[in-house]
């Protein structure tokens, strides 16, 4: 690619000394003569990249990956340790939207005082006020304060606000989910555009699906270092791996400790019998976990539940051990589970959670883990939580 | 889709500081933030600024009463009434300005730890609201003088001189407050009883005249103490005492401007040095 480069980031580090004991006072300050013990928290180390311009770039990891300390390096919020920041065009300075909005004043005032910040003079930041309106669709309140204003109103004027500056790099922070139905569809259009145009985004998110449908490029940070870079399909898949890895640990948290049984391994097929973590809609998957007994469980059955992103559990299946075999497990034995699933999963983000009880009682719970595995399906329009089989037609009647 | 006239040269972050972000963005934000606060303060309410001038008004009524029946003050400083209503005011600005100026920072905590903000502009913005609030007191405060039969005097004309000096200092008041109050929450509490200590340690409710000499040459040391008195000296009474012999000598006048420019650079020092941080510590 040869577009010039917008954002250069070079061996950023920053570490946070954590205080064991605050001392937020002039008093304490003066009367303690110890010396303060810290505890080093690395949130960067040595992080380096960069994006070119008219790039929509992704950037996600778990939570405490470093990804907000790096967009507050970005956004000049804090300041970095070491390493290098340079950039090309004037930056939007926010980071979250509707953080320089003061509820006692009115949309109007809002609108002329976050164009100010954002480098417009007054002049500009008032012309603009109709475009912003406009967009929000919230002519008829633009001299309501905007304390009075929903929330969702509140999102479409500050992503309004946002998207009419002229500003070349834009920091965005987890904002899809916001507004109702009709101003999401917007926001997803103007999300496109932004992507077709000249303008550099720097788009913090959790979400997989976001991340594969805009972006260009995506990188993932853990435990702040640069995991991995590059096509955001790779990126989001080694997110879901990382997350993966660590649920485990998770599950038998749960419990108090190391669970009779274990889940050792579990993941998802595709057709051919390779693993994949995200899944194309309407193609063959197959499902595969692996339990463990720690100890001798008598009578288990195990089970695992699909649940989509707005909490809908969408399928899920129960299972006991092979008939004719002794109903039990003894310690080290291992289960295999796996098999096709009629992939009728809408696009969207899934998570699967796992149960296992002992003596095939409900109440005798053995592990409990609410997200085991998590996966996307994608391609398509979603209407629904499943899209059907059906044998449907049109026709035309009439002379 | 607009042709870019030339691609913007790649230029290094600097990260937060005190300014940062421009000049024009400094100066526009600063008078944006300051004139709609006050707008809100007096526009807001149906008496807004009736309310604002209640307080100075009901505590000079309350002083008055005080110092004219009680403490007999009234019959041997000339104008006492009006250097009162003058004094009040003026110190009004101080007050209200450092007093506001303190929380500031911790007070716009959204804005610092989201946005890309000049630290500065967000005490410096307390210290112009209060300085509108005095522009529209000082209407009263003239119409009581001319009301009172003090003027007008050549010398009113010089009341930037006095202005000026005490801008700078609540500035730099302002400043190393602000920036102080983020690392140690206690500042707060303690500058109430500094600036109440500075509020009977400054000639506002008594003349210099009436305190004896030893006190007065030790009061002079304060910065605020030689401010006030020149403005008695320029604005009610021509024939009052002069800082200089108010102070007995040059040695307070030197303390005082050792203190002053003392406040100054450490405010501009430590602003600047805690701003880049800011955003971590809130």
């Amino acid at each position: 690619m040869s577009a010039p480069v917008a954002i250069e980031v070079s061996g950023v580090e920053k570490t946070f000394r954590i205080p064991t004991h605050r001392v937020d006072s002039l008093k304490e300050r003066l009367t303690t003569f110890n010396q303060q013990d810290f505890r080093e928290l690395h949130a960067l180390r040595s992080v380096s990249f960069e994006v070119q311009r008219g790039e929509f770039f992704g950037i996600v990891g778990r939570n405490g990956s470093g990804k907000s300390t790096l967009l507050k390096i970005l956004a000049s919020i804090y300041a970095a340790d070491s390493g290098r920041v340079r950039m090309a065009g004037r930056l939007a300075p926010f980071i979250e939207l509707g953080v320089g909005f003061n509820p006692e004043l009115t949309a109007r005032e809002n609108v002329e005082l976050n164009g100010v910040m954002m480098g417009l003079t007054r002049r500009d930041a008032r012309s603009r006020l109709g475009a912003v309106l406009e967009f929000a669709e919230l002519e008829e309140f633009v001299d309501l304060k905007i304390k009075n204003y929903s929330s969702g109103m509140l999102v479409r004027l500050a992503f309004s606000v946002v998207v009419q500056s002229d500003a070349e790099i834009l920091l965005i922070d987890e904002v899809l989910a916001v507004g109702d139905a009709s101003f999401q569809q917007k926001c997803a259009d103007v999300f496109y555009e932004i992507r077709e145009s000249e303008r550099t985004v720097v788009f913090v998110t959790h979400d997989m699906s976001a991340v594969e449908q805009y972006c260009h490029r995506a990188m993932l940070l853990h435990d702040g270092e640069l995991k991995s870079i590059g096509d955001p399909g790779e990126v989001a898949r080694s997110y879901l791996r990382l997350n993966f890895e660590q649920a485990p640990g998770g599950s038998d948290a749960d419990m108090g400790g190391m669970a009779d049984i274990t889940l050792a391994d579990v993941w998802l097929e595709d057709g051919a019998g390779k693993r994949i973590t995200n899944v194309e809609k309407d193609t063959e998957v197959r499902f595969g976990a692996l339990l463990e007994a720690q100890r001798t469980v008598e009578g288990p059955s195990f089970g695992f539940i699909f649940t989509n992103e707005d909490g809908v559990e969408v399928t899920g299946f129960g299972l006991g051990l092979p008939k004719g075999l002794p109903d039990r497990l003894e310690a080290g034995q291992r289960v295999r589970v796996g098999g096709k699933i009629e992939n009728r999963l809408a696009p969207g983000r899934y998570v699967v959670k796992c149960w296992i009880h002992r003596e095939h009682n409900y109440a005798n719970l053995v592990l409990h883990s609410p997200h085991v595995l998590d996966f996307v399906v994608f391609g398509g329009e979603s209407a629904g939580v499943v899209t059907l089989d059906h044998a449907i037609t049109a026709s035309v009647e009439g002379p | 889709m607009s042709a870019e006239p030339a691609t913007p040269e790649l230029r290094e972050v600097g990260g937060p500081s005190a300014l940062g972000g421009g000049r024009s963005r400094f100066f526009e934000l600063l008078w944006l933030m300051s004139v709609t606060e006050f707008k809100k303060t007096f526009f807001g309410t149906a008496l807004g600024y009736l309310w604002s001038l209640v307080r100075p008004l009901m505590l000079f009524a309350v002083l008055l009463l005080v110092f004219t029946q009680v403490f007999k003050l009234g019959s041997t400083v000339p104008h006492y009434p009006v250097l009162l209503l003058f004094n009040i005011v003026l110190f009004g600005l101080f007050q209200e300005a450092t007093g506001g100026a303190v929380s500031s920072v911790l007070a716009q905590e959204g804005i610092v730890r989201k946005t890309q903000f000049p630290r500065l502009v967000i005490p410096l913005a307390v210290v112009l609201t209060a300085l509108f609030t005095l522009g529209l007191n000082m209407i009263v405060v003239f119409g009581f003088l001319l009301g009172f039969g003090v003027g007008p005097m050549w010398t009113w004309l010089l009341f930037p001189l006095i202005l000026l000096p005490l801008l700078i200092f609540i500035c730099a008041l302002a400043m190393l407050l602000s920036a102080l109050n983020v690392r140690f929450r206690d500042v707060t509490i303690i500058w109430v009883v500094i600036a109440t200590a500075l509020n009977y340690g400054t000639p506002i409710l008594y003349p210099l005249e009436i305190v004896p000499p030893a006190m007065s040459h030790a009061l002079m040391v304060n910065p605020l103490a030689p401010i006030f008195q020149q403005a008695h000296v320029w604005m009610i009474d021509s024939h009052a005492e002069g800082v200089y012999a108010a102070a007995g000598g040059p040695l307070p006048l030197i303390a005082a401007g050792l203190i002053y420019v003392t406040v100054c650079v450490l405010g501009v020092w430590v602003f600047n040095r805690e701003a880049p941080r800011i955003a971590e510590q809130l």
